[in-house]
């Protein structure tokens, strides 16, 4: 069987201090070329900390913004970037903040028969008929539908957002931090729903989040994210518990636990390295405990190793 | 639409203004069927008739036209005029304007450049060219002022568009397959328009004096056709000997004009979003007091002493009662934390204490605070300033948006210090570069010249403890210090936290949504549900035996790293809003254990050893209540 998802050499390169003539000065390797596939109805977790590159990732997985290089195939045939009626219909994006994702000044009915109308052109009985099936998967109440996306929680306004992006019939769903605006009794509402409807409608996630637990908690396998490349990716069960790369293993150690005490996980006050002028070798090597000569030099490649792991490190642990 | 015009209505200047330009245009519309003389006939028998004295009510001018006549019917073409050249420039203006918001780069730049150069020539120099291109007449001078006042709306409803076209509802739509077309039609013209009539309210005003401008230069109207401006122009030169010909269209011009823009400024408060948020009205310096005897400062050695504190925030008719009743006791050395979801009450509670709360629309109903036996609530202002930062100091989430971003961090550092200390600015910036040191910032000596926007968010925030700790406070209040950084970044401020806290004694409060933040930090921690406390006691004990349902829920509901793929705890439902509380315990909605005796009345907040608990259950293990 094809993978759902597969991405070669995707990446995404920006330009920015641009000159008098739009010429531009230099740029900056938000996505540095990435490979990966995702099966059918597996859930692929992407972990990462701000600026690590990955809601620009998500952003050109569904076509919001044109990658540089690579190519994205979606059961074995490769996406047109210029068709964004194709891609909808494959592929569809939960946003962050789910007020804001949703026009103010339309109803909740006018919302989700956007992609009925354009992706699909059902007519108008068709679109009540999908509309209560969708209701009914998420559990929203029909009288909703009349409303304005102000008069709801965060929780019910993600559902709203969750709802729209399966009206598109799509597969694959991206979910970009899709509980992190949401209060931690919502978070699991939302993350509960979005397993049972993997279940029922046989869906492929990708699932983006900077908290770990969460990643963990819903992933099959997980990636993890340093400065626009991937450093470790692995079963979910196996990255967090058994860290192979320094990195992966600082954001575990990072992660306040109840039952641990505080620990100063880094000496050194470090930061990224600077996107305008990055390091020749190893991205995390100024912050990495385990740096070795070869670091400073030269980048590691992705390996995948024995167990299945694979890890972009020199001298994993 | 209703709440506009209530909105609208209370602003007395602009119901005047309203009435008086109804009124005016109500006499323009049925000026045809009003039985006045010919506003065209020449009778210069009777030349310059002073009002009241003639048949002509008004009097007559040069020519001994009938004034109130010429009025009427100029009035109706000068109101035609200024709208209709109001209404193209919006139209024209407001579609430049989107296309460029919404389609950016070269596009933007290209059509805002030429709207620059349009914009470079005075104005009326502008339309004067124009006028003079096509010659004159009154649809020229129209088109003339329409094209004056298209950079305007082009520029504001740019600025507009770019802002809605990076929402996230955009992105939502072109997702669900829409065309940029029909994006700029159906998602952000909506969101457009609002700014548009606001544009559109201040401007008419202005665009009907340019047309009277024009006409006066007699490059408008042509005679004998009346309008305001021509009817000025004409009366000019008998300005000294017969003033009322001069006065009769100048007073008709001041009270349109004044009535559109009192009107207008009114349209533009009732429909900004900005300004219903209440952006206009000045929160006062210290939260607004309303309470009854306050209750007796506690016993006990405690630094910070809430007792029952109460706060609402009164907006209209409805009450918030976001803090309902809060004790809480905070001993020097100790570090508090106060966990709670969203609305549970627990920065309002935080910002109360040194009466930060915005009044309107916040008000302190009930309870008292003490400081070292002293009660801050109600205190004079001057008491609560000097105590402000120098005693207790706050810690807030967002760091760049509790700096200044036009001055350098070591800037506010010295003023922070300055407020509280006469030191010379040597010596305090001295003091600043030692606080960025102790707050581990590399390279203190250079980064205290840099400005916020130049520091990651993790140096941000160790900017904002190096001045909550510039005057050597005893109590920090940190309401969600780590909330926006990333994990290894939080874990470096919390392990500078507890550092400083040790080595100098602070007591600090600690608020946050992270039971595994309050677990590393905290000596002891406080549950809020609902404005009130539903659980104290120490750390460890709530975390591993919590006895409030709610809180054993809640912590259930926390994914734990390292426990593998699984099924999540949910508490179905939503805490209650505070301006409806439920009579009784507000968690029994969401409850599994309730009883009937959970809603029949309050329920009181028990002290058993070190914990309380508002619960009438009795206490159970742990796996019964979740």
């Amino acid at each position: 069987m094809r993978d759902a998802l597969t991405f070669t050499d995707l990446s995404k390169t920006f330009a920015v201090a641009k000159g008098l003539l739009g010429r531009a000065k230099s740029q900056v390797h938000a996505v540095q070329p990435l490979s990966m596939s995702v099966e059918h109805g597996e859930t692929l977790g992407i972990v990462g900390e701000s600026g690590c590159g990955k809601s620009t990732l998500a952003r050109m997985l569904v076509g919001l913004l044109p990658p540089s290089t690579g190519v994205i195939e979606i059961d074995g045939h490769p996406l047109d970037p210029s068709d964004r009626a194709a891609f909808g219909k494959k592929i569809q994006y939960v946003f962050q903040d789910p007020i804001s994702s949703l026009n103010p000044r339309k109803t909740v009915r006018q919302i989700m028969e956007a992609p009925l109308i354009h992706l699909h052109g059902l007519n108008s009985a068709e679109r009540a008929k999908r509309i209560r099936e969708i209701f009914a998967a998420v559990n929203l109440r029909e009288e909703f539908l009349d409303r304005y996306p102000h008069e709801f929680s965060g929780g019910q306004a993600q559902r709203i957002g969750i709802a729209r992006a399966l009206a598109a019939d799509a597969r694959i769903l991206i979910l970009d931090e899709p509980v992190s605006a949401l209060d931690v009794s919502v978070q699991a509402q939302v993350l509960n729903l979005l397993s049972d409807l993997k279940q029922q409608l046989g869906l492929t996630y990708l699932f983006i989040s900077h908290d770990l637990a969460v990643v963990e908690a819903v992933s099959d396998r997980v990636a993890v994210l340093y400065f626009g490349s991937v450093v470790e990716v692995g079963p979910a069960e196996q990255v967090f518990a058994a860290p192979r790369h320094p990195y992966t293993k600082l954001l575990a150690n990072s992660a306040p636990v109840v039952g641990r005490p505080l620990a100063q996980p880094e000496m050194r006050e470090t930061e990224l390295p600077d996107p305008l002028n990055p390091p020749p070798g190893c991205a995390f090597c100024g912050r990495c405990p385990r740096r070795i000569a070869r670091c400073d030099t030269e980048r590691p490649p992705l390996l995948t190793q024995s167990d299945g792991v694979s890890i972009a490190c020199h001298n994993p642990l | 639409m209703s709440g506009f015009l209530s909105l609208l209505a209370r602003n007395r200047l602009a119901l005047a203004g309203a009435v008086v330009i109804v009124t005016v245009v109500l006499l323009a519309l049925v000026t045809p069927l009003l039985p006045l003389a010919n506003p065209d006939a020449t009778n210069t028998a009777i030349r310059f008739q002073r009002p009241f004295q003639g048949e002509a009510l008004l009097g007559t001018d040069h020519l001994g036209r009938d004034l109130l006549s010429r009025l009427l019917w100029g009035t109706r073409l000068s109101l035609a005029v200024g709208f209709t050249a109001a209404v193209a420039a919006a139209t024209l203006g407001a579609t430049i304007g989107i296309i460029a918001g919404y389609y950016g780069g070269r596009t933007d730049n290209i059509i805002m450049r030429g709207v620059d150069m349009l914009m470079a020539f005075p104005y009326i120099l502008l339309a004067l060219a124009i006028v003079a291109a096509l010659g004159p007449g009154l649809m020229n001078a129209l088109i003339a002022v329409a094209a004056v006042n298209i950079p305007f709306f082009a520029r504001n409803i740019r600025g507009v568009t770019v802002g809605i076209a990076h929402k996230e509802f955009v992105d939502a739509a072109r997702l669900s397959g829409l065309s940029n077309a029909r994006i700029i039609v159906s998602e952000v013209l909506p969101n457009v328009i609002p700014v548009v009539v606001v544009a559109m309210s201040t401007t008419i005003g202005w665009m009907i004096l340019e047309t009277a401008g024009l006409s006066f230069l007699g490059l408008g109207s042509q005679p004998p056709q009346a309008d305001l401006g021509s009817m000025l122009g004409e009366a000019r030169s008998a300005l000294i000997t017969n003033p009322h010909t001069s006065l009769v269209p100048g007073l008709m011009i001041l009270v349109i004009v004044m009535a559109i823009n009192l009107l207008g400024d009114g349209v533009r408060d009732a429909l900004d979003p900005r300004l219903k948020s209440g952006a206009l009205s000045r929160p006062m310096p210290a939260t607004r007091v309303h309470r009854e005897t306050p209750p007796a400062p506690p016993a006990g050695e405690a630094v910070l002493a809430l007792q029952g504190l109460q706060t609402q925030f009164h907006v209209k008719q409805r009450k918030y009662r976001a803090v309902g009743g809060v004790d809480l006791a905070l001993h020097a050395g100790e570090c508090l934390g106060i966990i709670g979801e969203s609305g549970s009450g627990k920065s309002v509670a935080a910002l109360s204490v040194m009466g930060l709360v915005a009044s309107p629309p916040g008000v302190i109903t009930g309870g008292a605070v003490y400081y070292k036996g002293r009660d801050l609530i109600g205190a004079p202002y001057e008491t609560l300033r000097q105590l402000r930062g120098d005693r207790v100091a706050y810690i807030f989430q967002d760091p760049l948006a509790t700096l200044h971003p036009l001055y350098t961090v070591g800037e506010q550092l010295i003023e922070a210090v300055r407020a509280h200390h006469s030191v010379s600015r040597i010596q305090a910036r001295r003091h600043a570069i030692e606080l960025l040191k102790s707050v581990r910032i590399p390279n203190a000596q250079d980064r205290i010249d840099s400005y916020p926007h130049e520091m990651s968010g993790g140096m941000r925030q160790r900017v904002g403890i190096a001045m909550a700790l510039s005057n050597d406070p005893e109590v920090i209040i940190a309401d969600e210090p780590t909330t926006a950084l990333d994990v290894t970044v939080q874990a470096q401020i919390l392990s500078l936290l507890d550092d400083l806290r040790r080595e100098r004694g602070l007591a600090i409060i600690f608020i946050t949504h992270d039971f595994g933040v309050v677990a590393q930090l905290c000596d002891r921690v406080a549950v809020m549900y609902a404005g009130r406390i539903v659980e104290e006691g120490p750390t460890p004990a709530i975390l591993n035996t919590p006895q409030h349902p709610y809180t054993a829920r809640l912590m259930a509901c926390v994914p734990e790293l390292g426990q593998g793929r699984r099924e999540l705890a949910a508490i179905p439902g939503l805490p209650p809003a505070v301006d409806q509380l439920p009579t009784g315990c507000a968690f029994a909605e969401r409850c599994d254990l309730v009883r009937p005796a959970c809603t029949a009345g309050d329920i009181a907040l028990t002290t058993s050893g070190p914990r309380k608990l508002r619960c009438i259950l009795p206490p159970l293990p742990r796996e019964a209540r979740v």
